[in-house]
């Protein structure tokens, strides 16, 4: 591990009311996980701009947490990383969220990235200061460092018993250079990571204390609701609002305008002083909207295009390996299939929402969403202020999946201050979060094998036709070439499988239909079709799948541990009744590997789902407990994307447009699920999608074990 | 706009607002209290449940006019972080929630469903919970944490006979 680029700074110490604060900050370079600590400059102290670690010497102790919480950990899990190495308690610290700033380096909640990119500089950031404080109370005493240790918060001299408090060392330990390679524990001493501890966010949601975006109350606020055009990317010919402004409370109505990565459409804004006369002025609006390219934005079209294409050679990604097309050529045994996975809405249980209040030369937002430090960087350039003008406010997060990362939301609600130059607190309704996007992309896989006569896998190849994220909403030009993030959780590292001959190519799909990254992203729909044919292959060579997978991943020791583990957990080589079946799937996605055995069972109503048993390798934990909240949660959300309705678009409109038609997998449909984690000192994995990818297939492989039939498009039917 | 009387969780309001609006903008705009959540304004998500006299309704699709001068009880109305129910306590010794937005609604529920059944089994609560939905996913704990509810306030019971207040107060 390199630390040698923590510069040596000297900490600030600030005296007088507020007493004497250690202040220690850090900033990540992009695409970097060193640490580079740095001096947090005097005029940044203070309410707003917090650094990483505050402790003030009437004892209280804040930690920033870089990573907005979703639902997924990070306001304990990254606060514990620093707690652990700085050697104090989680209830003797303060948590606060970080507000977008540079110095805090990338704070986008994404990519199950949080716990494996912050491990070790958060660490680092805890035990630079540990060591300062520990060497300023050998000072104090005038005894060798040696013979001092921290604990909760207290530097102890082992010899004579006596201890200083942190809050009686921050006047020294500021004095005292920064050093430049902390030493950092051994798992072993570990006190908070890798143990069950209660979430500190948990007793302020079951008591309705948390704030969420929704929540925000700017005094003199307006809300807002807007009205859209249902074929998305239409523009507003005319309206009229003689009914509108007539409902009690509406205060004005206007053109706005929504702006997307790939295009900004215009729409009608209602303004009003609560949300329930925005809303009821909005349905009273006459709005004629210009003329849509409507057969654009069919997704029976968009597949009808995305099967033509599947019958084209496409790009390769990199990795491949051997030469598939004569090694298929010659296979005693081929075998060739076409998955299908559909668009799909985030549907977050808080719809999305944003307060702004734009003041002339500043405007700052209270918002929930996934990144504030992009945030800034995209409100800023879309008003054309510096970033330091735009202040954000990040609060929890009512779920996202990723929909709270595209912005279009805040801009909007940036947009309406700047007109009424007041404070505006904008509300999408359901039917605008189900029937405007942006959405998971749909997507086809073509999957063919070849068998030779002894029955060995000796060719492969995965073909995706997908639209691209990255040049949709990055505006990235491909250039012909395979889009090297789709290959998510297929791709030669992620799919290991040790075939001669295995080719992953690529044909780009295009589609104006809003698209974005959805829980695992490429991965949820690629392992549907890799880990499905992967069993249509076991059972054309007369082998069991899961033999199959231990044959084809012999050589990655993590890969079988886990398959093993899912076998024994679940009782995989027992001979179940009649009635009922297993089926597995495996995937390593955003370095973790995952693993679900689904039981299926045929019953009088249909085909239920009785139980998951899953299997999860992501390395050395923080908090086991939430990842097997976590690994319950993806399988949840994976089923609703595999049984439930698709996002289909036809007729100029999204045909969902709430939970009636867009159903989501409730309580009484709940399998049993039961997760085991692999013990092991690997470097942390994600943990907030990684158990998703491997859901449809496994359940797909069960219902195929059952049935005898192949569902290789979703929704899977449970008949 | 009328002026309507609402209780909410044992304090009477005075508010003046369209009797039309559903009783949950009104708690959450007017009165104030946001803990109550928006979800789908179509009563499908249950993330607006608040009790009327003790029994869950669907806030998002209730008009105030309706339940004038009735007692509502809303989530900061069942307990306090320095004062849980049992219910909520159950909620953290079983870490239910992950987003949390939607789990006002489910302890509103169950805090209604133990007052029905005081030892659901698992059909039980599946039927009576199923209008509540969770995108987290954290189904399988509220199962949990609604019997470990069950179960403490069974206890609680012969203990504090005369201390234990209505589920509902």
């Amino acid at each position: 591990m390199k630390t040698s680029n923590i510069n040596r700074r000297n900490f600030l110490k600030t005296s007088g009311s507020a007493g004497a604060l250690l202040a220690l900050g850090f900033s990540i370079p992009a695409q970097s996980e060193d640490v580079v600590l740095h001096k947090i400059p005097q005029t940044t102290l203070g309410l707003e701009f917090s650094p990483y670690i505050l402790i003030d010497d009437t004892g209280k102790i804040t930690l920033l947490n870089p990573r907005p919480d979703m639902g997924q950990g990070t306001y304990q899990s990254l606060p514990a990383l620093i707690a652990e190495e700085l050697e104090v308690s989680l209830d003797q610290i303060h948590i606060s969220q970080t507000n977008g700033q540079g110095k805090y380096g990338s704070q986008l909640s994404g990519g199950s990235s949080s716990v494996r990119t912050r491990w070790m500089p958060l660490r680092k950031a805890g035990a630079a200061v540990k060591e300062m404080l520990v060497q300023a109370a050998a000072n104090k005493w005038q005894v060798p460092v040696s013979e001092c240790y921290a604990q909760e918060a207290k530097v102890y001299h082992k010899p004579s018993g006596k201890s200083f408090t942190y809050a009686e060392l921050v006047g020294d330990a500021s004095q005292l250079p920064v050093p430049k390679d902390p030493k950092l524990k051994d798992p072993k001493d570990f006190k908070l990571l890798g143990k069950n501890i209660p979430k500190p966010d948990v007793p302020l949601k079951v008591t309705g204390q948390a704030q969420f975006g929704i929540d925000v109350d700017v005094p003199g606020m307006l809300y807002a609701s807007i009205e859209r055009c249902p074929a998305i990317h239409g523009n507003v010919a005319s309206f009229d609002t003689t009914a509108t402004m007539k409902v009690p409370g509406v205060k004005k109505v206007l053109k706005a305008e929504r702006a997307m990565p790939h295009t900004t459409v215009e729409t009608v804004a209602v303004l009003a002083t609560n949300y329930w006369a925005a809303v009821q002025g909005r349905k009273k609006l006459k709005v004629k909207w210009a003329p849509v390219n409507e057969a654009t934005l069919s997704t029976e079209k968009f597949s009808a295009q995305m099967h033509e294409l599947a019958q084209k050679d496409g790009s390769d990604f990199e990795g491949n390996t051997g030469n598939f097309a004569k090694a298929y050529s010659e296979a005693a045994k081929k075998v060739q299939a076409t998955y299908e996975t559909p668009f799909a809405a985030h549907a977050a249980m808080e719809p999305v929402n944003a307060t702004a209040w734009f003041k002339g030369d500043s405007v700052e937002i209270w918002a929930p969403v996934q990144g504030p430090d992009g945030t800034i960087g995209e409100v800023a350039q879309y008003l054309g202020l510096k970033p330091e003008q735009v202040k954000v406010n990040v609060t929890f997060l009512g779920g996202a999946f990723g929909r709270k990362a595209y912005l279009d939301f805040v801009k909007e609600a940036v947009f309406l201050s700047k007109q009424v130059n007041a404070p505006v607190k904008l509300i999408w309704t359901r039917e605008d979060d189900m029937s405007q996007g942006p959405y998971r992309p749909a997507m086809l896989s073509v999957l063919e094998g070849g068998i030779d006569e002894k029955g060995n896998v000796t060719a492969f190849h995965h073909k995706i036709i997908a639209e691209s994220i990255q040049k949709q909403v990055f505006k990235a030009d491909l250039k012909g070439k395979a889009d090297g993030w789709a290959e998510e959780g297929i791709g030669s590292k992620d799919s290991p499988l040790q075939i001669p001959n295995i080719r992953r190519s690529y044909h780009n799909a295009s589609t104006d239909l809003p698209i974005l990254w959805w829980r695992s992203v490429y991965a949820s729909t690629n392992v549907f079709g890799h880990e499905s044919f992967v069993d249509e292959l076991a059972h054309a060579a007369g082998k069991d799948p899961l033999d199959l997978r231990l044959e084809l991943l012999k050589d990655s020791p993590r890969f079988v541990k886990v398959l093993e583990t899912a076998a024994e957990k679940s009782g995989y080589r027992e001979k179940l009744p009649a009635g009922k079946a297993r089926g597995l799937a495996i995937a390593r996605s955003f370095s973790t590997i995952c693993a679900h055995v689904f039981t299926v069972a045929k019953t009088a109503d249909g085909v239920k789902i009785e139980k998951v048993v899953s299997v999860i390798d992501c390395g050395m934990t923080v908090n086991p407990d939430n990842i097997k909240a976590q690994t319950e949660s993806n399988i949840i959300y994976g089923l609703t994307a595999a049984i439930k309705s698709p996002i289909t678009f036809a007729n100029g409109a999204v045909e969902q447009t709430n939970f009636h038609n867009y159903p989501v997998l409730r309580i009484n449909e709940t399998p049993v699920m039961e997760v085991h984690i692999i013990d092991n000192q690997e470097a942390p994995g994600g943990v907030g999608e990684p158990g998703l990818p491997p859901v449809a297939p496994a359940l797909a492989n069960a219902l195929f074990n059952l049935t005898g039939k192949r569902q290789r498009k979703y929704p899977l039917e449970l008949v | 706009m009328a002026q309507t009387k609402l209780t909410v969780n044992g304090k009477a309001y005075t508010i003046d607002v369209d009797p039309e609006m559903p009783l949950l903008w009104a708690i959450r705009d007017v009165v104030g209290l946001k803990g109550t959540k928006f979800g789908c304004g179509m009563a499908q998500c249950g993330a607006c449940t608040v009790h009327l006299n003790g029994s869950p309704i669907r806030s998002c699709s209730t008009p105030v006019s309706v339940v004038k001068g009735q007692k509502i009880t809303t989530i900061e109305g069942i307990g306090t972080p320095d004062h849980l129910h049992a219910v909520q306590q159950a909620w953290i010794d079983e870490q239910v929630t992950q987003c949390g937005y939607c789990q006002s609604g489910q302890i509103m529920s169950a805090v209604a469903l133990l007052k029905e059944k005081p030892k659901p089994t698992d059909e039980d609560i599946d039927l009576y919970m199923q209008g509540n939905i969770c995108r987290c996913g954290t189904y399988q704990r509220v199962r949990k944490a609604i019997h470990r509810a069950a179960d403490s306030i069974q206890e609680a019971k012969p203990a504090a006979a005369k201390k234990t207040a209505s589920l509902d107060r």
